[in-house]
């Protein structure tokens, strides 16, 4: 990171700091390397967040949600899930969201795609308002949910069999990826003839295939073993940057998430917040076994195992 | 394979077992061949009077074919209504689930009063005792689908036809199946119980004659054509299952 000496010197790294910190979008990633310097509520994402206006000469991002709310039933006895979530997502970026299990990272997922209504806040694609991303996002889940009664190749174009592609260009498209995805060969087995990593490959080549610019990945690998689950991490990184899509993942494991993303969003226990936000400005591939990785790891389950209410 | 032929095997060795012990007992205490005949003796009957017991039992598989399927029409026709309706699925499913508390023999005669001493009383009774399990079967297997799959299909903006087609559809297919084999074991019993009440032609004719006539060994050959067809129904509905569903192990 650049030390900066003088005050002199400062004013003119500003202009230049200024858009490091805004491709790290809060610069925590400084607060982290320094932690006793920086006081630990600034990790709170609602204090960093820029406010409206600030980058609005810059063309606005992909996605933004803004305070989104969510509670099932109503009265004393309802239930809130989701309280006041806040999120950016620039377009090619990998954001993962991370958080104790049964904190509402699901429920999110399924308000921005749609299938459930959010109680107040706002979701903005490219600067707009949407009611959701419908769409817009490919969601893809822990459970690969192919429909056992297709073979492969058709599983894998059933996104764009929906979308009206006629079948054989469908399938067409399907092919030219089968190497890269590695199910050459496989294209008229059933799903119960593949492996756990073969089929969650083709939930993730039916994914991609549906063309679209936001891909919502819920705990994608959660289900594999930990072998399988580097591979598939290769697998979607190297899909990531060959279809330059934005990503948002959901995941429980803390090592797949600084392998994989950009940036790290703490989620909070239900009522889930966003409680702080980490970047990653590491270069791909990354060793889980690297110096800096290492230190990011301790800092972030630092993060996960300390309680928000017991220091405010 | 050793499992397969096991078991055809299996079954037919103990069927055999059953039929020596039957034959040895008949001669062993004289039992005289009106009251029960042995297995020989039935066996003797079925090929000498082959081409009698063929014609009936085509006419019977002919009103079981045609109840069948007017009952695979109706049954899934009604079926898609009523998961597609709750107004219908209110209305109606009470009912059909009461029909079944009446006994088909009760409602017999009265079929045979509306629709003849012909086929035609006959198709309508297997069709009324083959309707409901297609029905049952069906309701429930539409509403099978994993709702994941359904959700996934919603955010990839599938219109409900294209779930109800592409997921709903072949998930209910398995279900559609177990209905339709409870379906042929019992169809074989709406024809016979049409045939006894009036016919001039079938199976449960020519048995409620050859017993007034006291022609015994007619009657268990009747009754081991029916059960025969009746595990041919069952062998074809199966092996249908097995080309239309080949991705059930």
């Amino acid at each position: 990171m650049k030390v900066v000496g003088t005050t002199v010197r400062r004013r003119r790294v500003i202009p230049f700091t200024l858009a490091v910190f805004r491709a790290l979008e809060n610069g925590l990633f400084v607060c982290l390397m320094k932690k006793s310097a920086c006081p630990m509520n600034s990790l709170d994402i609602t204090d960093s967040v820029k406010p409206p206006g600030a980058g609005a000469l810059a063309d606005p991002p992909l996605l933004e949600v803004e305070s989104l709310s969510m509670a099932y039933g109503r009265g004393p006895d309802s239930l809130s899930v989701l309280g006041n979530v806040h999120l950016r997502l620039s377009r090619g970026e990998c954001i993962a969201l991370i958080g104790p299990s049964g904190c509402g990272k699901s429920t999110f997922f399924n308000l921005l795609a749609g299938l459930v209504r959010p109680n107040e806040g706002e979701i903005r694609l490219r600067g707009r308002p949407v009611a959701d991303l419908r769409g817009t996002v490919a969601y893809m889940q822990q459970k690969d949910l192919l429909l056992p009664w297709r073979r492969m190749l058709d599983n894998a174009v059933l996104g764009l069999e929906i979308q009206g592609v006629p079948r054989p260009t469908a399938r067409k498209r399907a092919r030219e990826l089968l190497e890269v995805f590695g199910l050459k060969g496989f294209e008229n087995r059933y799903p119960h003839e593949l492996s756990g990593g073969m089929r969650q490959r083709v939930a993730l080549l039916r994914t991609i295939l549906c063309g679209k610019d936001i891909w919502l990945l819920d705990e994608p690998f959660g289900a594999l073993d930990a072998i399988t689950r580097r591979e598939m991490q290769t697998w979607l990184l190297r899909a990531w940057e060959r279809f330059r899509a934005s990503v948002l993942l959901v995941t429980h494991d803390v090592e797949e998430a600084l392998i994989l993303a950009d940036r790290v969003y703490v989620m909070t226990a239900r009522p889930s917040r966003i409680r702080a936000s980490l970047a990653l400005p590491l270069a791909r591939p990354r060793q889980v076994t690297q110096p800096d990785m290492v230190r990011l790891k301790a800092g972030l389950l630092d993060l996960l195992e300390t309680n928000p209410e017991s220091r405010s | 394979m050793r499992n397969r032929a096991l078991t055809v095997v299996l079954p037919l060795s103990v069927l055999l077992a059953i039929g020596l012990v039957w034959e040895a007992a008949v001669r062993a205490f004289e039992i005289p061949s009106y009251i029960l005949p042995g297995p020989g003796k039935i066996l003797a009957v079925m090929w000498l009077r082959l081409d009698l017991l063929v014609f009936h039992a085509l006419i019977t598989l002919l009103e079981i074919a045609l109840g069948f399927l007017a009952a695979l029409v109706l049954g899934v026709g009604l079926a898609v209504a009523i998961y597609a309706s709750r107004t219908v699925e209110r209305s109606l499913l009470p009912l059909v689930i009461a029909s079944q508390t009446i006994p088909v023999f009760a409602i017999a005669p009265l079929l045979i009063l509306w629709f003849g001493y012909g086929i035609g009383s006959k198709v309508v009774m297997t069709t009324v005792i083959v309707f409901f399990p297609i029905v049952i079967a069906t309701v429930q297997g539409l509403r099978a689908a994993d709702p994941d799959t359904v959700a996934l299909l919603r955010i990839l903006e599938a219109s409900p036809q294209q779930i109800f087609f592409k997921v709903r559809v072949p998930q209910a297919l398995p279900f559609i199946f177990s209905g339709l084999k409870i379906g042929v074991a019992v169809s074989v019993i709406g024809a016979v119980i049409g045939e006894w009440v009036g016919a001039q032609r079938g199976l449960g004719y020519l048995m409620i004659h050859a017993n007034a006539q006291l022609q015994v060994e007619l009657v268990f050959a009747s009754i081991g054509f029916l059960s025969l067809m009746g595990v041919g129904l069952y062998g074809l509905v199966s092996g249908l299952e097995r080309v239309l569903i080949p991705w059930r192990r």
